[in-house]
C-alpha cells in the first residue's frame, strides 16, 4: 500500500503541461484578492451572516481544483475559493451567494460558502463537517453503476473534521466499495481554536489510512510545487484504479476562523515556523527561481484580477434581492405533495 | 394464496427494481442473506449488483443515497431497525431534505424504517420515529397500516421525487395478510376512511388502526358507532378527511403509538381544534404511548402502548361528555 511524504516540489512534474504552475498561480491570486474584498465587504457591513476565507490554503486548495476534469466530482468545504475556481466555479458564483443575489447558485437560500451546481460535480456543502464524503461516494458509487468510468471525486475537509463519525463512515464505506475518492485533509493546526493536541493523538493523520487500507500522501501544504505534484498523482492512482487516496496536508490558516475571529489563540511561535508561511509569496519564489515568468508580471496578474472583481461586486451590487412575496415556500419538489394540498 | 404485509414490500421492491434500472438497494445484510426480516429475500439474486449490504455506517448509508440521487438514481435504503436511522438522522434532515430547496435538484431517495413495538423488542428495537422526520421541511413521511397500503405506497415513495421516509410496521410484518396485491390505489397524501360511523372519530395510522378498529368493534356491541381514520400519510397530512370525519361525529380521538410530547396526535388536534373548533362537541383527546422508553417485558410493554382495550375506554370516556 502506498503512503507517500514530499519533499519540496520540483519543477518539471508539476502538472501535465508546461504553463500549468502559472495557471495555477493565477487562479491562487484570484483566490486570494477574492477573499481580501469579501474582508472588506464585510467590514463595511456589506455581507450578512458569516465569511471564511482560505488564506494560507490557496496552494493546496488550487492544487486541488487544477488536478481535477469537469467531469470529476467537488466537494470544496469553506477554505477552497482557490479549487472552486480552478474547477470551474465561475467567480461571480462566490460573490452573488456572498452578496445574497437572486442571481446567485443558492438564490439567498443559502449564503457564503454554501454553494454549487449538483448535477455538474461541484456539491454544495452543508455545513456539518464530514458530511459531504459519503455524497461523493454517492455520486461516484452510481457512476459505476451507470458504466460510467475514470472519473474520480474529491471531498476536502479540515482536520477537524476527521474526529467525526461522518469521515470515519464514509472513509471505510469508499475503501470497502474501492471508490475513486480522494479525501483532502487540511491540518491547518487549529478547528477554530481547538488545537490539535486536543483534536486528535496519532502523530500524523495520514497514519489513519493504514487502519482503513487506503493509500496516503503527505504533504507540506505551503510548498506550492509539492502540492501540485502530490495532488497530482493522488487524483492519477484513484483515477487508475488504486482506490481512496488520503491526501494530508499541513499548513496553518492565515486568517480567523472566520472574519469575526482574530485568532489570537494562535501562538507567535507557530506563525513564524515553516508552517506559517505564505504559500503564495512561496509559489512567486518557485515560479522565479525555475523562470517560469519575470517579477514584472505579478503586478499586471494583481491588477488584472482585481479588476475582475471589482466588476464583479459593482454588477451583483446592483442585481435584485431575494424577493419574500416571490417565494414558493416549500421545500419539497413534489408540488402535489404539499401540505394542504391533499385533494 | 395470501400475501403478509412483509411480502408486500418484497414485492413492492422487486417490482421498482424490475420497471426501473435507476432503482437499488442499499443496507445492513439486505444482499444474499434477504435482510434481518427477510424483506430483500432473494432480491440480490434476481437482481445482481443491485441490492447490496452496506457496512454499519447509517450516516455514509443516507450520504451515499443523497449522491446516488444527485446522480439521477433512485435508492431505496434499508435502516436495519428505525431506532438504528437517528445514526444517519443528520444525512436524512439536513443533506436529503435540505437539497431540492437549495439547489432546485431533487432528492428521490425512500428510507424504509421498520418500525414501532414488538413483544420482547425493548427500548432500542421499537421506536416511532414518524413524527421527528415530519418535523422537518423536504421530507415526505408514509406510515401504512394495511398488506395493501404498504404495497402500493411503497411503489409510489420510489417513484417521488423527494425524500420519503417510510414507516413499515415491524408488528403487521406477519401476521397482516391479503388475498392479492393490489392494482390501483388511493393516492399518496389521502387519508382512508377504514370504518365509518358517526358517534366519534378516532383518528390514526399504522398498527393502531388495527386497534382502533378493534376497539370500534367492541364498541359496537355498547350501540356506539365509531368512525376510524387511516391517516395513511403523515406529512403530508390529509386534514381536509380529518376535519370532514369531524363534521359527522362532533368528537375526535387521535390514536398514536409514538410517545406523547408533540407529535402526529398532537398535530391533528391542533388543527382540528383551529381549522374546526366550532365542529367539536366535546375537547378533543389524544392516545399515546407512555412517556418512556419502550420497555421489554411482555406485560409492560401492553400497558406501554394503546391496545383495542385502552382506546375503547378512551373513546367511552369522550362519548360520555
Ligand atoms: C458537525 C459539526 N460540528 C460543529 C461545527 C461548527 N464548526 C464549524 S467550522 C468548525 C471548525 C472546523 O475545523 P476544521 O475541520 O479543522 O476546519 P478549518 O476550519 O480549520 O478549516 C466547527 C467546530 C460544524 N460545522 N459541524
Amino acid at each position: 500500500m502506498l503512503h507517500t511524504v514530499s519533499g519540496p516540489g520540483s519543477a518539471g512534474h508539476v502538472g501535465s503541461t508546461a504553463a500549468a504552475p502559472l495557471v495555477a498561480y493565477r487562479i491562487m491570486l484570484r483566490a486570494r484578492l477574492l477573499d481580501d474584498k469579501f474582508a472588506a465587504l464585510s467590514r463595511a457591513g456589506k455581507i450578512h451572516g458569516g465569511v471564511f476565507l482560505g488564506r494560507g490554503q490557496e496552494a493546496l486548495s488550487v492544487a486541488v481544483g487544477v488536478s481535477l476534469d469537469k467531469s470529476d466530482v467537488f466537494a470544496p468545504l469553506i477554505r477552497d475559493a482557490a479549487g472552486r475556481l480552478a474547477f470551474g466555479e465561475p467567480l461571480i458564483d462566490a460573490v452573488r451567494t456572498y452578496l445574497g443575489s437572486a442571481l446567485g447558485p443558492m438564490r439567498g437560500r443559502d449564503g457564503n460558502v454554501h454553494r454549487g451546481y449538483p448535477r455538474e460535480g461541484l456539491l454544495p456543502m452543508i455545513s456539518h463537517l464530514g458530511a459531504m464524503v459519503s455524497v461523493v461516494n454517492g455520486v461516484l458509487f452510481a457512476r459505476r453503476m451507470k458504466g460510467i468510468t475514470g472519473c474520480v471525486g474529491v471531498a476536502c475537509l479540515g482536520e477537524g473534521a476527521t474526529s467525526t463519525g461522518a469521515f470515519h463512515e464514509a472513509l471505510n464505506q469508499a475503501a470497502v466499495e474501492k471508490l475513486p475518492l480522494i479525501l483532502v485533509v487540511a491540518n491547518n493546526q487549529f478547528a477554530y481554536s481547538t488545537p490539535n493536541s486536543r483534536q486528535f493523538a496519532c502523530a500524523s493523520l495520514a497514519d489513519k489510512a493504514v487502519g482503513y487500507g487506503v493509500e496516503s500522501h503527505s504533504v507540506d501544504g505551503t510548498d506550492f510545487a509539492g502540492c501540485l505534484e502530490t495532488l497530482s498523482s493522488a487524483v492519477n492512482r484513484a483515477r487508475t484504479g488504486h482506490g481512496p487516496q488520503l491526501v494530508v496536508a499541513n499548513l496553518l490558516r492565515l486568517c480567523g476562523h472566520g472574519e469575526h475571529d482574530d485568532a489570537h489563540y494562535i501562538p507567535t511561535e507557530i506563525k513564524n515556523s515553516p508552517l506559517g508561511r505564505d504559500c503564495l509569496k512561496v509559489a512567486e519564489k518557485f515560479l522565479l527561481e525555475h523562470n517560469y515568468v519575470g517579477a514584472d508580471m505579478f503586478i499586471g496578474w494583481r491588477n488584472e484580477a482585481i479588476r475582475e472583481i471589482e466588476a464583479a461586486v459593482a454588477q451583483v451590487l446592483r442585481e435584485a434581492a431575494p424577493d419574500p412575496f416571490a417565494e414558493e415556500w416549500t421545500a419539497i419538489s413534489s408540488k402535489y405533495l404539499m401540505e394542504g394540498h391533499a385533494s | 394464496m395470501s400475501i403478509t404485509y412483509l411480502e408486500a414490500i418484497r414485492e413492492a421492491q422487486a417490482h421498482a427494481l424490475r420497471d426501473d434500472p435507476r432503482v437499488f438497494i442499499y443496507g445492513q445484510d439486505v444482499g444474499a442473506f434477504g435482510g434481518a426480516f427477510k424483506a430483500t429475500k432473494n432480491l440480490a439474486r434476481e437482481f445482481p449488483g443491485r441490492v447490496l449490504d452496506s457496512p454499519i455506517s447509517e450516516d455514509a448509508m443516507v450520504g451515499l443515497a443523497v449522491g446516488a440521487a444527485i446522480e439521477g438514481l433512485r435508492p431505496i435504503i434499508e435502516m436495519q431497525f428505525a431506532d438504528f436511522s437517528t445514526v444517519g438522522f443528520n444525512q436524512i434532515v439536513n443533506q436529503a431534505a435540505t437539497l431540492f430547496w437549495r439547489t432546485q435538484v431533487s432528492c428521490p431517495i425512500t428510507v424504509r424504517l421498520p418500525f414501532g413495538g414488538t413483544s420482547g423488542s425493548g427500548p432500542f428495537h421499537s421506536q416511532s420515529l414518524e413524527a421527528i422526520y415530519a418535523h422537518y421541511p423536504g421530507l415526505i413521511v408514509l406510515t401504512p397500516a394495511t398488506v395493501e397500503d404498504a404495497y402500493s405506497m411503497l411503489l409510489a415513495a420510489v417513484a417521488i421525487d423527494d425524500p420519503v421516509i417510510f414507516c413499515e410496521h415491524k408488528l403487521l410484518y406477519y401476521h397482516l395478510k391479503s388475498e392479492k396485491l393490489p392494482s390501483e390505489a388511493l393516492p399518496v397524501g389521502k387519508a382512508r376512511i377504514a370504518r365509518e360511523g358517526r358517534d366519534l372519530t378516532i383518528v390514526t395510522y399504522s398498527a393502531m388502526v388495527h386497534e382502533a378498529l378493534a376497539a370500534a368493534a367492541e364498541l359496537a356491541t355498547e350501540g356506539w358507532e365509531i368512525e376510524v381514520v387511516d391517516l395513511r400519510s403523515i406529512k403530508p397530512l390529509d386534514t381536509d378527511t380529518v376535519i370532514a370525519s369531524v363534521a359527522r361525529t362532533g368528537r375526535l380521538l387521535c390514536v398514536g403509538e409514538a410517545w406523547p410530547w408533540g407529535g402526529v396526535t398532537a398535530e391533528v388536534v391542533a388543527r382540528v381544534t383551529a381549522e374546526g373548533y366550532g365542529l367539536l362537541d366535546a375537547p378533543p383527546q389524544r392516545l399515546n404511548a407512555k412517556d418512556t422508553p419502550v420497555p421489554y417485558h411482555p406485560n409492560l410493554w401492553a400497558a406501554h402502548r394503546p391496545t383495542s382495550r385502552s382506546v375503547a375506554a378512551a373513546a367511552r370516556n369522550l362519548l360520555r361528555t
